[in-house]
């Protein structure tokens, strides 16, 4: 199934899948052009954002704000709701006209669908779920006697398997585009600078409604004002211990204090205190914030891995040996019932005395 | 001699242990606690068709084997002392005895709804004056037209107030043997809901606290002539008969026990630091659990060797199985006691609490001492085998 | 009608991770599980067996020791088992694994296949999507909630702040989350008769409709450049406060060297 390296020669570019749901641009994709700028520096190429939907031309000026050179719109009326079949159609024939050396889609419900259909259809390999992206060689190391073998400005696609047990990187060195999908969270958007204008591309390849072609009956979103935890700069996350969903209101206190929002492990989520989208971990999400508190949580390695890369992460446990302080910058060892009342009233004291 | 399990018999294990951490560990000390009979467990061992596993297919059972029975005792046991005993007292001694004594209009009443675990049973033997000593029976059954007329009590019947289908024995009257009269027991079947069919008190029992433990009374209570469980007069075998069938459920569930505090204690000692290093690095608890380890292995090989000995003689109807499963009960029984001991004392001050599952395993533990023919039974039947 | 659940046997991740020396996971070391959403989309499979009497084949590719999960699935309920093992198909990635599975698919009849969205091994989500575009039929991932109508589906689709609900014509593909339900256990008696029922093994011949170079470590696109055990951050410092005040002046110590407050 390999390419020639001619045929490979002629795929340019780092492509990103920009996703836009209610035709607003999710910010997914605003992080995988942060680093898609870095990956086409080495590459020395450029970023190309590929804006599938309908009515969504004028969502091209925010993406290049945010680092596209150019916009590749496909806008038709089939493509208003996200649905595999005439999304995929979309993706999988800008790839064929354009032909991207790289092609990076959101790790998101809409990304980890359209992604691998889609590198199914045009037939080249698909890394799921990257944490890190870079640009390196393959193999890392030249094999001795077969130095001239090693493919040089290939990605290098880093993903954790076994529920963060292990960490792989993968390389799709012999197809283009190669392709990945990126955790969201993950990646850094960049300063956006206002103003900036990408070259708009419309192109459409007609859409003819197939056996592929499902019905949406009805669309149904999850009320919520909840902020994204995603977003949050502190997190004051609860764990099991915490005891009850009415003791989640010393957290709740604590964060108000403190300018941050409440976050929980997936132990809360199965007890039915808080809803999926606080969930932190493997299967929540995952969040890098300047402070991360975790409040009662034992520290299972699939709740590390969706919080270890914040900054600074404070653990309160009373159970000296639970794993959270393996990974916790400051680890307190005690009861966090009389310890979080205390350090909110003490952090509203700081705040007025300023 | 292959003491390797087959594939069938690995499956079920792991299919036992998934159930039971699952679906019966979180209820396990809420249930001893509340004294409260597991019903929701209940339906769901009714479910999956734990309630006939050596009962076959056509009589609305699993169609597998007594190991497999004893494999599924020990697998709830080792987590929980009180669904083991249910399965046990409904399978071994309520089920069984109808299969192998009952007529084929018996069966199909029967034992199709107990295998399928639309009803669940009980066996009424023990009364205040007759434990050890069956022949000490003072229920009395008599033939009054069409039906038998029980009068009497029995005490200490597992599953009692929430079986519906009970294997019940009663004097029928009285026969010469050896020139001693002796009286001549019957087995029948009676159904919960039947006038003058009662409960007496509950017990509070030391352990296996969730199991519903009641006296059954009996006054003028009328049954259909045909629920007369195998040939009058024949209640005395059958009642043993079902009895070294019900050892190897219960040494099975002793051996669940031990091996589940086992398990327990293994886990607690690596957990647990004393003097900057954890027990399980002492030597002293080293060679304690190595020789626990190896007493619950052998009361593991005696339970199944027992079962063993009862599938033959499900093939063949004549292999006798007594002294093995009175050699299994006895060894298993004791075992227990024994391991569930060492594992409170292991566990030091939390072994005591009942936030810990080794203090309800050590109550329950005691419990396989005594129930189905004390040790001391079990020793009687063994060595009248070695004197015959 | 005919419903293929495709399932997978992965190591129990609990049980720690081991790699041969160049790279790919040693999975004969490690205890061997029905992936949980695979078993959520049999046991959606069983449900259209109990309401319908859907006849419900269960295939796996894997070395021959993935029988092991076929049996179970035959243990809860399933009709046929089909297992997909040759040397040839070893090393392969989502690509080439469903290009594997695609070709065994051709030779069974289905309305419905259904696959688990991800294995706890590698966590990809890919080979249901894939496997549905080597087939040419439509694909729902994420189903929340399964109903047949008919000749059509109605599937909840589970999105990150909403959910679709989805009519689709058989034959489709849907990818179950593990939400969907609660699998049922075998039953004993399921067991017994499992470990006696015959299991259809089909090798590199029985592919139809596919090439070679599609196939195992040479068909796959993707090469693990390196792969290890994951290293964690370190532990920071630990504090064992006598008092909650003493606990306090420390976390608020450090929130203000850190500029934080």
């Amino acid at each position: 199934m390999n390419m020639s390296p001619e045929t490979i020669a002629q795929y340019k570019g780092v492509y990103v899948f920009a996703q836009q749901v209610d035709n607003k641009v999710s910010g997914i994709a605003y992080e995988l052009l942060g680093k898609a700028r870095e990956l086409a520096e080495p590459l020395k190429t450029d970023v190309t954002a590929v804006l599938i939907g309908s009515g969504i031309k004028d969502l091209a000026d925010s993406l290049a704000e945010y680092g596209a050179d150019k916009v590749i719109v496909v806008d038709d009326p089939e493509l208003k709701e996200y649905r595999t079949e005439p999304y995929a159609h979309a993706l999988a024939s800008v790839i064929n006209e354009y032909k991207p050396e790289i092609m990076l889609v959101g790790a998101t419900a809409i990304g980890r669908d359209l992604g691998p259909t889609v590198s199914a259809r045009v037939a080249t390999g698909l890394t799921a779920d990257c944490t890190v992206l870079d640009i390196g060689d393959f193999p890392l190391q030249p094999i001795l006697g077969k130095e001239d073998e090693q493919l040089h400005n290939q990605l290098l696609m880093t993903r954790p398997a076994f529920g963060g047990n292990t960490i792989a990187t993968i390389a799709c060195p012999y197809n283009r585009p190669q392709m990945a999908t990126v955790r969201p969270g993950v990646m850094q958007k960049i300063e956006p600078k206002k103003g900036a204008k990408a070259e708009v591309i419309e192109y459409n390849p007609g859409f003819t409604p197939d056996n592929k072609y499902v019905e949406i009956k009805e669309v149904v979103k999850a009320v919520s004002d909840v902020k994204d935890i995603m977003d949050a700069k502190i997190l004051v996350s609860g764990g099991r211990g915490v005891g009850s969903p009415e003791n989640f209101k010393i957290l709740e206190d604590l964060a108000a204090a403190i300018g941050g929002q409440v976050s929980c492990s997936r132990a809360v989520v199965d007890s039915g205190w808080k809803p999926k989208e606080m969930q932190v971990g493997q299967t929540g999400k995952t969040v890098r914030p300047n402070v991360y508190f975790a409040i009662g949580i034992s520290g299972a390695i699939q709740h590390v891995a969706g919080m270890e890369e914040s900054d600074i992460i404070i653990a309160i446990n009373k159970d000296e040996d639970a794993p959270i302080f393996d990974v916790a910058d400051y680890g307190i060892v005690g009861d966090l019932n009389k310890i979080v009342p205390k350090l909110t009233e003490e952090i509203k004291a700081a705040a007025a005395a300023k | 001699m292959d003491f390797s399990l087959s594939k069938e018999h690995e499956m079920a294990r792991q299919l036992f242990k998934d159930f039971a951490e699952t679906e019966v560990k979180p209820l396990a000390q809420e249930i001893d606690q509340e004294h409260r009979f597991p019903r929701e467990t209940v339906d769901k061992l009714a479910k999956y068709g734990f309630l006939g596993i050596p009962v076959p297919k056509e009589l609305g059972g699993q169609g597998c084997d007594v190991l497999t029975y004893a494999m599924c005792v020990e697998e709830l046991s080792k987590v929980c002392g009180t669904t083991g005993v249910i399965v046990s007292a409904h399978t071994s001694l309520c089920v069984d005895p109808i299969m192998t004594f009952g007529t084929d209009e018996q069966k199909q009443k029967y034992v199709v709804p107990l295998a399928k675990g639309e009803k669940l049973g009980a066996f009424g033997l023990t009364e205040p004056g007759a434990g050890t000593d069956a022949q000490g029976q003072q229920t009395k059954a008599v033939l009054d037209g069409d039906e038998w007329v029980l009068n009497g009590s029995k005490c200490f019947i597992t599953n009692g107030k929430e079986a519906d289908v009970d294997v019940i024995f009663a004097v029928t009257g009285k026969v010469e043997k050896l020139g001693k009269m002796m009286k001549e027991i019957s087995a029948f079947i009676v159904e919960k809901g039947t006038p003058g069919f009662t409960f007496g008190t509950k017990e509070n029992k030391m352990g296996i606290c969730g199991s519903a433990t009641y006296e059954l009374i009996f006054t003028d209570c009328r049954i259909p002539k045909d629920n007369l469980l195998g040939k009058q007069g024949k209640g005395f075998n059958i009642a043993m008969h079902t009895l070294d069938g019900g050892r190897i459920g219960i040494a099975a569930q002793a051996l669940g026990l031990a091996a589940g505090a086992l398990e327990t204690t293994i886990n607690y000692v690596k957990e647990r630091k004393q003097f900057g290093r954890s027990i399980g690095a002492f030597q002293n608890t080293q060679f304690q659990l190595a020789d626990m380890a190896t007493k619950v292995e052998a009361a593991r090989l005696l339970v199944y060797k027992a079962a063993r000995a009862k599938d033959q003689f499900q093939k063949d109807g004549k292999s006798a199985y007594g002294v093995e499963a009175a050699m299994a009960k006895l060894y298993a029984a004791e075992v227990a006691m024994e391991v569930t001991t060492k594992c409170v004392q292991l566990h030091g001050g939390y072994g005591y609490i009942k936030e810990y599952d080794v203090e309800r395993m050590m109550r329950d533990a005691k419990i396989t001492e005594i129930y189905e023919g004390t040790s001391e039974v079990q020793r009687m039947v063994i060595s009248a085998s070695l004197l015959k | 009608m005919k419903v293929v659940v495709c399932i997978k046997q992965v190591p129990d991740t609990k049980g720690g991770v081991k790699f041969n020396p160049d790279g790919t996971l040693d999975r004969g070391a490690m205890l061997a599980i029905m992936n949980p959403d695979d078993k959520a989309g049999l046991e959606a499979a069983l449900r259209l067996k109990d309401q319908y009497g859907a006849e419900v084949t269960v295939i796996t590719m894997g070395l021959p020791k993935a029988s092991d999960v076929l049996r179970e699935a035959l243990a809860m309920g399933a009709d046929k088992a089909v297992l997909v093992t040759d040397r040839v198909l070893g090393g392969a990635d989502t690509w080439a694994t469903s290009t594997t599975l695609a070709g065994a698919l051709r030779n069974l009849e289905y309305d419905l296949i259904i696959t688990g969205r991800q294995a706890i091994d590698g966590d990809t989500a890919q080979v249901g999507p894939q496997i549905a575009e080597h087939l040419g039929i439509p694909v729902i991932s994420y189903a929340q909630e399964i109903k047949v109508d008919g000749d059509k589906v109605t599937v909840k689709r589970q999105y990150d702040d909403r959910y679709h609900m989805v009519e689709v014509k058989m034959p489709c593909l849907i990818t179950a989350l593990s939400e969907l339900n609660d699998p049922r256990y075998m039953t004993p008696g399921g067991i017994f008769d499992a470990c006696q029922a015959e299991i259809t093994t089909w090798g590199r011949a029985d592919l139809k409709d596919v090439e070679d170079g599609n196939l195992g470590l040479n068909g796959s696109p993707t090469k693990i450049a390196k792969a290890s055990d994951k290293v964690r951050k370190g532990a920071g410092e630990k504090f064992v406060p006598d008092t909650p005040e003493d606990a306090v002046n420390i976390i608020v110590g450090k929130l203000k060297e850190k500029h934080v407050i």
